[in-house]
């Protein structure tokens, strides 16, 4: 790696942790160390703390009431308690709809579910990775117990209309619950639940520059769900376990700073995601965007790279510091590729060199005019490999390069 | 340099800097295998001189570090070898060529191999015959039983993660998992029992027996054992030496030798003292 710089443009699989939250942290391991639950000055006043936290978790989600606020362990514990938390509590029902685009810790509950006797109707994405919400209405009935769909696509950005969503099936069955998994809305636009029909809606806090390891589950007040973690009062008896308190408090403030920084999302970071994103269509012959989405969060490009695979692409990127992700098999573990870009349609020409940039409010003009000066050497370096060079030679003559 | 996989510093020296990277205008043979939907994908050209040796190499790759790796030190290994000693090359020569590859990446070092089969038939104008009898397991990466038998013996794959992993067949979508079982099941089942030999055989095996386990152990007694005649499941036998003219020689017939020889040759074998 040259000059050991680091380019972080993969803020959607996690982010730096915010100093500022570090430092709301630090007192709550050796000093403020108490058990929220005990009686001493020690753990009450941690009892005080997490209080405050929950009351700024509330304001992040725009919620009514700090009651409908539940901490949990990470964004995939955020969705199994929703999910299955609602389920369990209504069994006359045994239909759900969700999209083929969830995250996997949402679309592998459905999996399992399946296998558990649910019927899951999967709604499809349009090419610029659009949800088609008439799937999602056509299929309601009088057996759907939950529709689940996420907020924003962690690997196209696209935003998807909950709010819209929530009202919509509200309208054909007033008793289906809608859980929102806005992991990747979470920090980069408003949420404003109390606005929606929404009952439950997941985040996880090492998406918006908290720890890892900390999550928020919202569940309004006319919604039961029966707790996965059984055993002690925490969090009204919905979630058993000691406070992480360090955790929860370092969410909360990451989540004032991130209020705070909204404005900044979809002015600054925008303009420099599409610095990025038109720099690189215009200087790379075979670059391809993958997500034209109408709306998407202000700091996600997903582009396709043809005729390359993305695991070297990442691997050339990470000898030049930037640090990036790929819908490609090979970076996977699994040998499938992404499943978002392949229910998108995204030719297979693209889709094994698909990287997906990912910036935060941290990114800098510099690091966007280093990464566009060092993309094109990259690529035309990965391009001679490739044993599709009529087609890449065709490719070039049609973008006059 | 530290990535998810734990690439050694001979595959991160070949996919950072390639060698024999292009193609060969008049190349004596060209082989492919994988392809682009598949996501990895690889052409390997050959020149090859009037003597049968491998003059030059080249090769295409689309795919990740580990198959521009693979292609490229398979070039390095075939370069100036005839092309009937650069057929013996086995994908695992690959992966030692390498230094390791990942178990993950283990279907690279495969591809390379495939590649190279491809491009030595095409340079022998060989066809490549399909057993009529093939079917494809894998359809999300078309693979065929017969390729995955080939390379389950090939590699001495046991387990289904080692057929994904050297094959890709089942790394998908999952439902040929249960053929794929059914194919390892098949291979990997204990050998029967080998078929009746014929007369000749049996006596050639019993002289083996006795030659290796029976005699030296009565030799160390003054004694020895002669095979007199095969007759069927009866074994004629002569004790010679001390074992001769030893009064305990029924027990040593029936507790020695012929229990090893039941061992080694045959449950029903019967011996007879002449």
């Amino acid at each position: 790696m040259t000059d050991n710089k680091i380019i972080y443009l993969d803020n959607n699989a996690t982010t730096k942790v915010d100093e500022l939250v570090v430092e709301a942290m630090l007192p709550y391991f050796s000093q403020y160390y108490g058990n929220p639950s005990s009686m001493y000055e020690l753990g009450g006043r941690n009892s005080k703390v997490v209080k405050e936290a929950r009351e700024q978790i509330k304001e992040f989600f725009g919620a009514k009431s700090s009651k409908e606020i539940f901490f949990t362990a990470s964004g995939s514990e955020s969705a199994n308690m929703a999910i299955r938390g609602v389920l369990s509590g209504d069994k006359s029902k045994n239909h759900i709809i969700t999209t083929k685009v969830e995250h996997p810790c949402v679309l592998n509950v459905y999996k399992q579910l399946e296998k558990e006797g649910y019927s899951v109707t999967y709604a499809g994405v349009n090419a610029s990775g659009e949800v088609n919400t008439d799937e999602i209405y056509n299929a309601v009935n009088e057996k759907t117990a939950l529709v689940s769909c996420m907020y924003a696509n962690n690997e196209t950005g696209a935003i998807f209309p909950v709010k819209e969503i929530a009202e919509k099936v509200k309208e054909i069955n007033p008793k289906t619950k809608v859980f929102v998994d806005a992991v990747q809305a979470a920090g980069k636009i408003e949420l404003n639940v109390k606005d929606t029909m929404i009952d439950m809606m997941g985040i996880s806090g090492h998406k918006f520059h908290a720890p890892k390891g900390i999550g928020a589950l919202y569940v309004n007040s006319s919604t039961l769900i029966t707790p996965l973690i059984i055993g002690g009062h925490q969090e009204s008896g919905k979630r058993a376990g000691t406070e992480n308190v360090p955790s929860i408090v370092g969410m909360a403030k990451a989540a004032q700073l991130s209020q705070e920084a909204l404005l900044y999302e979809s002015t600054e970071v925008k303009r420099l995601r599409d610095k990025l994103e038109k720099g690189l269509l215009s200087k790379i012959y075979n670059a391809r965007l993958n997500s034209s989405a109408q709306k998407r969060v202000p700091n996600t490009t997903n582009i396709g790279f043809e005729y390359i695979e993305g695991e070297l692409i990442l691997l050339n990127m990470n000898d030049y510091g930037i640090c990036a992700s790929s819908g490609s098999a090979c970076t996977s573990g699994s040998l499938d590729p992404s499943h978002v870009l392949k229910a998108m349609g995204v030719p297979f020409t693209a889709l094994h060199g698909s990287i997906r940039f990912s910036l935060s409010r941290y990114t800098t003009e510099d690091e966007i005019n280093y990464t566009l000066e060092k993309m094109p050497n990259i690529i035309e370096k990965l391009a001679k490999i490739s044993p599709y060079q009529k087609e890449l030679k065709e490719l070039k003559e049609r973008k006059g390069m | 340099m530290k990535t998810m996989w734990d690439y050694t510093e001979k595959v991160i020296d070949h996919y950072k800097n390639p060698r024999n990277v292009g193609s060969i205008e008049d190349a004596d043979a060209i082989g492919e295998a994988g392809s682009l939907s598949c996501g990895d994908m690889l052409k390997l050209y050959l020149k090859v001189d009037k003597n049968g040796i491998i003059t030059d190499a080249k090769f295409q790759t689309f795919g990740c570090g580990s198959a521009v790796a693979s292609s490229s030190i398979l070039t390095e290994m075939v370069i100036g070898k005839h092309i009937d000693e650069a057929r013996k090359i086995t994908n695992k020569q690959i992966v030692d060529a390498l230094g390791g590859l990942p178990p993950e990446k283990m279907h690279c070092s495969v591809m390379g191999h495939e590649a190279l089969e491809a491009a030595i038939s095409n340079y022998y104008n060989e066809e490549i015959t399909i057993p009529s009898d093939d079917e494809i397991v894998c359809h999300c990466f078309d693979i065929s039983k017969t390729f995955l038998e080939t390379e389950i013996k090939n590699n001495n794959l046991k387990t289904l993660e080692d057929v994904i992993n050297y094959t890709k067949a089942g790394g998908a979508c999952g439902r040929c998992h249960g053929k794929i079982k059914e194919i390892l099941d098949n291979i990997n089942k204990p050998q029967p029992k080998a078929e009746k030999l014929t007369n000749t055989q049996m006596i050639i095996k019993i002289n083996n027996i006795i030659e290796k386990y029976i005699s030296p152990e009565l030799r160390k007694d003054g004694g020895d054992i002669e095979l007199i005649d095969v007759d069927g499941n009866k074994i004629k036998v002569k004790l010679s030496g001390r074992c001769g003219v030893c009064n305990r020689s029924q027990l040593t017939l029936t507790h020695f030798v012929e229990a090893t020889l039941k061992e080694h040759v045959d449950d029903n074998i019967e011996i007879i003292q002449v």
